[in-house]
């Protein structure tokens, strides 16, 4: 019967594939008006000990404290000093001169490679503010802001960059893929998502160990496609695991629109009702609301309540790295028109407004930051560049496969010195 | 079409125009001339649709073909290569675009115990025709995730075929074949040759492959098949056994020692062109195996091990292999790690003077 109507089939609808298309191109006008951003202040606040459902609401709202007249609003206003304020307000502007200051040096051809968090600085900044100095950061790339907030020495950072001498991955590594566990910060893959499941192995070894360290791991939004963030949920819930998960909706994966990674469907944070966890969807670029929903995950995780998916809305304001033009893909404009604003705009006009910072304070402060960067830039430079020969010699290259040196890996490291002198001899 | 010694299939006639190309414009027009022909023939993966890829193999394709024929998909490569597996299932002749070869591991599941073996395991009921595009290789300052060479993985997995070209012309030809393969294909892209030959010296300027051997490629439709290698150098002394990057890096090294060596571009790892491995090396008598990809159960064990079983009477010194270091792919001291002439001449130093 069945198949005798599907020789019938010329009268069933013809199926189409669906390919999901961003509303605007390179030559439009950025279109953001399909966003329903509602106003500050108006998204309840429920218990961290609340079951995870009554978190659900959550998921398809979004949390914001800072309102567009520069005041804090509502339950989620985690209120914070001034001090406390001026902190983020600082580490943020001190990201944005560092990276600023690392993109202009690839460009001069001090290294291969460097990626912006531009507009993202709230989601990482932020975010460690409400961890525990203990809890492990399981980051992406874009996370230079959890290394500042947890004020890693820019020098380091530089090192790394340059793949210098006195770098201390030893030039091995990608610039911006650090590892830095004096400030308990994951080494960071190119691979994405592999640090998810990590993060929620972490935690499970909190809770085994009976410790009170929690996991946060973050990822962009694209990364959320890989089968990595479906088993890191699933362990996270099946085991209860103390895990905050924060997913970076930049809106952008290199080329392709959050619509390529399920955006059109739900939320990002909506897929913490399928594994049965706590959602929450914050606006990135309110930095006392990231700073409050991480606080609420922390504090939930750290009373065994479990694991929390949060979704920072945002915008990649530059393109996704040094070797990437997103003239080719999205209007020039977007990045401008994005009505969440800037990150640190908006703290800093909170701060103007309450009379706890002024324009000559601000200016001050970005003149020193530069200062920072600049002389930590300079220290750097110092240990060498990438590719002018101040790099760590080539018998390094055959440390660190294992703990100890296989034969195989002895003969191939006096190769790698006998070509180094024909090459150079001295 | 100097430099190729190997005839071009049929159709390629003398007539058919031809042009210069980068590698990447022959990749891109092997695409274009099969999504042309076959409407089965469907392109996904990340960044490859109205962007048309990181290194542009896919520029302009989606525009023409449409959105249905040429989409970017989700950041998953498990789910890349798996709905490829359905779409095979189907009657499609799916491409799936793996933006660096680095990225194929989440993958992997879905090549070796899926598409490898529908074939075997439903007696052919069911099949995999697809080609699993990817750029590999170093030389490019990507550091251990941009980088690697992971061609031995893919050899080892029956069900498989391997395949690296090393110039525009075999780049278009070999991928036109791939496609029209009914097995699955790793067609792994050098890309540090994407856009000029590359002879092992980083300090000299670049090459483009303007004026390059085997940079003329003919329009329309012609096939470089499967499984045939190509002999890039005729010689006598010794036989280099590469492919990709590596057949140029061989080549500058043999001219720059003036050794006469022939060279072999294996094109097709697997199934290997065995008969033209062992006519050569049964003339020279001695054999150098060059590839980047790390040494210690490399594809260079598998062909040392081949020319040692079958060609063992006629060897007068022992099968040298010249490869990438046994450690992951470093940032800085890349060119230290890379098997670049150095390497690639004291090995055939030794060979010359056994
Ligand atoms: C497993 C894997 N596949 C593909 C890539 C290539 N790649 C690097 S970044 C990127 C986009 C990631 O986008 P998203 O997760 O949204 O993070 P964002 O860059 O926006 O911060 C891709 C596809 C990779 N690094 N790893």
């Amino acid at each position: 019967m069945a198949s005798e109507a599907a020789k019938e089939g010329a009268n069933r609808p013809r199926l189409s594939l669906h390919v999901p298309e961003p509303r605007s191109r390179p030559g439009d006008t950025a279109d953001f008006s399909y966003l329903d951003l509602p106003p500050a202040g108006a998204q309840p606040r429920p218990d961290e000990a609340c079951s995870a459902a009554a978190t659900y609401p959550l998921c398809n709202d979004l949390i914001r404290v800072l309102g567009e007249d520069n005041r804090t609003h509502g339950p989620w206003n985690p209120q914070l000093s001034p001090d406390a304020m001026r902190q983020i307000l600082r580490q943020m502007a001190l990201v944005r001169a560092f990276d600023n200051r690392m993109y202009r040096a690839q460009r001069q051809g001090k290294t291969s490679f460097y990626l912006k968090c531009t507009g993202e600085e709230a989601t990482s900044v932020a975010a460690t503010h409400a961890l525990d100095f203990e809890d492990m950061i399981f980051p992406s790339y874009r996370q230079q802001g959890c290394l500042i907030a947890r004020e890693y020495p820019l020098v380091e950072m530089i090192n790394q960059i340059f793949s210098n001498r006195a770098d201390r991955l030893m030039g091995r590594q990608l610039p911006i893929l650090y590892s830095a566990r004096a400030v308990n910060f994951f080494t960071i893959s190119g691979n994405l998502a592999t640090q998810l499941p990590q993060a929620t192995g972490f935690a499970m070894a909190s809770a085994i160990r009976g410790d009170c360290k929690l996991a946060a791991a973050w990822v962009g939004e694209g990364s959320t496609a890989e089968g990595d963030f479906h088993c890191a949920l699933t362990f996270a819930a099946v085991y209860n695991a103390p895990t905050i998960f924060n997913v970076v909706n930049n809106q952008w994966a290199i080329s392709s629109f959050s619509g390529i990674a399920g955006a059109e469907r739900a939320t990002f944070a909506a897929r913490a009702i399928g594994y049965g966890i706590a959602g929450l969807r914050v606006d990135g670029n309110d930095a006392l609301a990231v700073y409050a929903a991480e606080r609420w995950a922390a504090d939930r995780a750290r009373s065994n309540h479990g694991p929390t998916l949060i979704e920072f809305f945002t915008y990649r304001v530059e393109g996704h790295s040094t070797s990437d033009d997103p003239s080719v893909y999205r209007p020039a404009q977007e990045g401008k028109d994005w009505p969440l604003g800037d990150p640190i705009e908006r703290l800093r006009d909170h701060l103007f407004e309450i009379g706890e910072w002024s324009i000559e304070a601000h200016e001050a402060m970005d003149a020193e930051l530069d200062a920072q960067v600049r002389a930590a830039s300079r220290a750097a430079e110092a240990n060498g560049i990438l590719g002018h020969g101040l790099h760590q010699p080539d018998r390094t290259m055959f440390e660190d496969v294992f703990e100890t040196m296989p034969w195989h890996l002895k003969e191939q490291s006096e190769q790698a010195v006998r070509e180094r002198s024909v090459k150079w001899p001295d | 079409m100097a430099g190729l010694d190997t005839a071009p299939a049929a159709e390629a006639e003398s007539e058919v125009p031809e042009r210069e190309l980068t590698m990447i414009e022959a990749i891109n027009d092997a695409l274009d001339v099969m999504l042309a022909r076959d409407p089965d023939v469907v392109l996904l993966g990340e960044d490859i649709g109205y962007f048309g890829g990181v290194f542009r193999c896919t520029a302009g394709l989606q525009e023409k073909h449409g959105k249905t024929r040429v989409f970017d998909t989700p950041i998953s490569e498990n789910g890349i290569i798996g709905v490829a597996v359905g779409m095979g299932a189907y009657g499609l002749r799916p491409v799936p675009e793996i933006q660096f070869a680095d990225y194929i591991y989440p993958g992997l599941d879905q090549i070796v115990s899926e598409a490898a073996r529908l074939r075997y395991r439903s007696a052919a009921e069911y099949i995999a025709p697809m080609t699993i595009r990817s750029p590999f290789g170093g030389g490019i300052f990507g550091g251990q995730t941009h980088s690697q060479s992971p061609e031995a993985i893919f050899t080892h997995i029956c069900g498989l075929k391997t395949v690296v070209p090393s110039t525009p012309y075999d780049a278009k030809g070999l991928l036109i074949a791939a496609i029209e393969d009914n097995d699955p294909v790793i067609f792994f892209e050098p890309k540090r040759i994407y856009n000029g030959p590359f002879d092992g010296y980083y300090d000299r300027p670049t090459k483009s492959w303007k004026g390059q051997p085997g940079a003329m490629v003919p329009e329309g439709h012609y096939t470089v098949p499967l499984g045939k290698a190509r002999i890039a150098r005729a010689g006598e002394a010794l036989t280099v056994l590469a492919y990709g990057t590596m057949v140029h890096v061989a080549a500058g090294v043999a001219q720059e020692k003036g050794v006469d060596a022939e060279i072999i571009d294996l094109r097709t790892l697997l199934p290997l062109d065995i008969e033209t491995v062992e006519k050569s090396v049964q003339k020279t008598g001695k054999c150098l195996i060059v590839h980047e990809a790390t040494r210690t159960s490399g594809f260079g064990a598998e062909l040392s091990a081949l020319v040692t079983e079958r060609c063992f009477y006629h060897l007068e010194a022992p099968v040298e292999r010249v490869t990438g270091f046994d450690t992951p792919y470093p940032h800085s001291l890349e060119w230290s790690y890379f098997p670049g002439p150095i390497r690639v001449g004291e090995a055939m130093d030794r060979l010359l003077n056994e």
